[in-house]
């Protein structure tokens, strides 16, 4: 302790406490205050920078996701209508598939009918012809030769021979 | 990067350098003591015997190197009214005394303590670089220390360290101030500023901003950054061979100190006031004690940064200076070199302890700052 | 007997030697076992190492 009294001089002392508190408020002024207002400015400027570059780079992000987005909906949509188009195609072919075979049908059972009307009448007609015939087969039997029988018969049969249907 | 490289050579060179200038200074007043010892002997031979002169001789010899290294060591420490560069050259300083009105002469007229100095009818004298106020004669009265009687004027002188104080003041604007100016319209800095710039953001980033808080800090910014420099540089002078020793003065120190300590007391908040005289959370029975020892601890925090700045440093001149010395003592081809290299390891430590002790100066400072501004939430 | 400064000055620097040498010890502990935490265990390492310091200087000076 004794030495540190004996040290200490009171002109150092003096000087360097003036020196000292002139230099912060001289320093303060013209280095300290503009370097770090620099110093913040900068760093504040590439702040914003960063966080400009962050926010587009996340609208980029939500915009290439909004194109995903629709391109997906697009593609869903074609498949969609596709998938109509194709279902609509498989429609309409069994309808039509359906619709012709009705058709075919009718149209068979409309023939069939044809066929067993033109068919009866065929044989309506070939009855009333025999009928005719027959009649005018016993007509000429009994006209002339009504007197045998067996040749009554003989005749008879000789007639139908000839009036064979076909 | 660069700058750094060139700082880096800068203060190697400077190391290098160092050593042979003190080398210089203790070969020159070794021949010289060695002279007188040789003259001290012829006269006093007649009056010893054999042997017994001999060891008397050899043992006087050695003690007288010593004490030359010591002196030396004393003298490179020591504040002077006067700059010595290096041997032979030395340029006077202004002498500015209070004592019966203002006395302002050169420290020429005391002729390197040779001479008595007069101004306006006082006469002076310097005795181991401190003035004394005599009369025409420069009569001087010891005391049984050998220690003066006489008179102390106020002294005011611009002493060597004060000197440095001033030229590092000048240098620390000029430097500063060119670098803020340094920074156009992109705000980065040029030459210098490159290399102060991250030094300065490292004082608000791992300094300023962790101790004081986000808050406060910067009030407090003009102070560290200017002390956290002033203490660096003055440390790097130090570790030039001029035998500046600014940061390991008293004076310096305790002016430092006390700057921090007013500047905290002044910004202490109620909390801190509360934390002193009455600490929250402690049995009213012990209060009183809290608040004496956070008393005392509120001027021991200054004076532990006052005596730590100041120890380490002149510690570090000491230990520096010691060692050169030895080459001295043992003054052998042997030895020598390897005390020199010694010394340079030592140099590169002790440039960071410059460093060091800057940044625990400010360090500690900001600390109390931030106890001081602190805003407890604990009711 | 009266005991010599020196001794005391020798006893002081062994108390502070020992003091901030389980400071750095320690430190070193730590920053092996968190290097992330290194910045903020060197401060904390100088600071408490600086404390002693300052003490040790105290004593060193006191007499």
């Amino acid at each position: 302790m004794d030495k540190l009294i004996n040290d200490f001089s009171v002109g150092l002392f003096f000087w360097q406490t003036l020196v000292f508190v002139t230099l912060i408020f001289v320093l303060r002024k013209f280095a300290w205050k503009p370097i770090l207002e620099a110093v913040n400015e900068r760093e504040a400027s590439i702040k914003g920078a960063l966080k400009q570059a962050e926010k587009a780079r996340q609208e980029m992000e939500s915009l290439q996701a909004s194109n995903e987005a629709i391109l997906k909906e697009a593609r869903e949509e074609r498949e969609r209508i596709l998938k109509e188009a194709r279902d609509m195609k498989n429609n309409i072919v069994s309808e039509a598939k359906e619709t012709a075979a009705v058709e075919t049908e009718k149209t068979v059972a409309v023939a069939k009918a044809a066929i067993e009307a033109e068919k009866a009448a065929a044989v309506a007609e070939l009855k009333n012809q025999a009928a005719v015939l027959s009649i005018e087969v016993a007509e000429k039997v009994l006209g002339q030769e009504l007197s045998a029988e067996n040749k009554q018969t003989a005749m008879i049969s000789k007639m139908i021979d000839e009036v064979k249907i076909n | 990067m660069i700058s750094r490289i060139t700082a880096l050579f800068v203060f190697t060179g400077l190391l290098l350098i160092n050593t042979p200038v003190l080398a210089q200074d203790y070969g020159h007043e070794e021949i010289h003591q060695e002279e007188e010892h040789v003259e001290h002997n012829a006269h006093a031979e007649p009056n010893l015997h054999g042997d017994h002169a001999d060891t008397h001789d050899s043992q006087g010899d050695d003690s007288d190197i010593k004490s030359v290294v010591k002196e030396t060591i004393e003298h490179h420490l020591a504040d002077s009214y006067e700059f010595h560069v290096t041997e032979g050259v030395s340029f006077p300083l202004p002498v500015i005394l209070l004592d019966d009105g203002l006395k302002i002469f050169s420290s020429s007229k005391f002729d390197h303590g040779h001479s008595i100095a007069e101004a306006n009818g006082s006469y002076y004298v310097m005795h181991h670089n401190k003035v004394y106020k005599t009369d025409a004669n420069g009569s001087l009265n010891f005391d049984k220390h050998d220690h003066p009687i006489n008179p102390r004027p106020l002294d005011f002188s611009i002493t060597k360290n004060v000197f440095m104080i001033l030229v590092m003041a000048v240098f620390m604007v000029v430097l500063f101030g060119r670098m803020a100016k340094s920074y156009g319209p992109n705000k980065t800095p040029k030459k210098a500023g490159r290399f102060l710039e991250p030094i300065v953001i490292y004082v608000r980033d791992e300094i300023a901003i962790p101790n004081i808080g986000e808050k406060h800090y910067k009030r407090y910014m003009s102070y560290l950054l200017t002390v956290f420099f002033f203490i660096w540089f003055l440390n790097l002078v130090g570790m030039t061979p001029l035998g500046i020793n600014v940061t390991g003065n008293i004076a310096i120190t305790f002016s430092l100190a006390l700057i921090t300590f007013i500047i905290t007391q002044v910004s202490g908040k109620r909390d801190y006031w509360m934390h002193i005289f009455w600490m929250p959370g402690v049995p009213v029975v012990l209060k009183p004690v809290m608040a004496v020892i956070e008393l005392i601890g509120l001027f021991v925090k200054p004076f532990s940064l006052m005596i730590r700045l100041y120890a380490n440093m002149l510690a570090g001149h000491v230990v520096l200076m010691s060692i050169i010395g030895l080459i001295f003592v043992f003054g052998s081809w042997l030895v020598s070199p390897a005390f020199f290299g010694l010394t340079l390891v030592l140099s590169l430590l002790e440039l960071l302890v410059a460093a060091l002790q800057a940044y625990i100066f400010t360090m500690l400072a900001a600390l109390y700052f931030g106890s001081a501004v602190e805003e407890h939430d604990h009711h | 007997m009266e005991i010599p400064e020196i001794v005391g000055a020798g006893l002081i620097v062994i108390g502070a030697g020992l003091g901030i040498g389980r400071i750095g010890g320690s430190a070193m502990e730590a920053i092996a076992r968190q290097p992330e935490a290194t910045a903020k265990i060197q401060t904390a390492m100088l600071i408490a190492a600086a404390l002693i310091e300052g003490i040790g200087f105290a004593a060193l000076f006191a007499k």
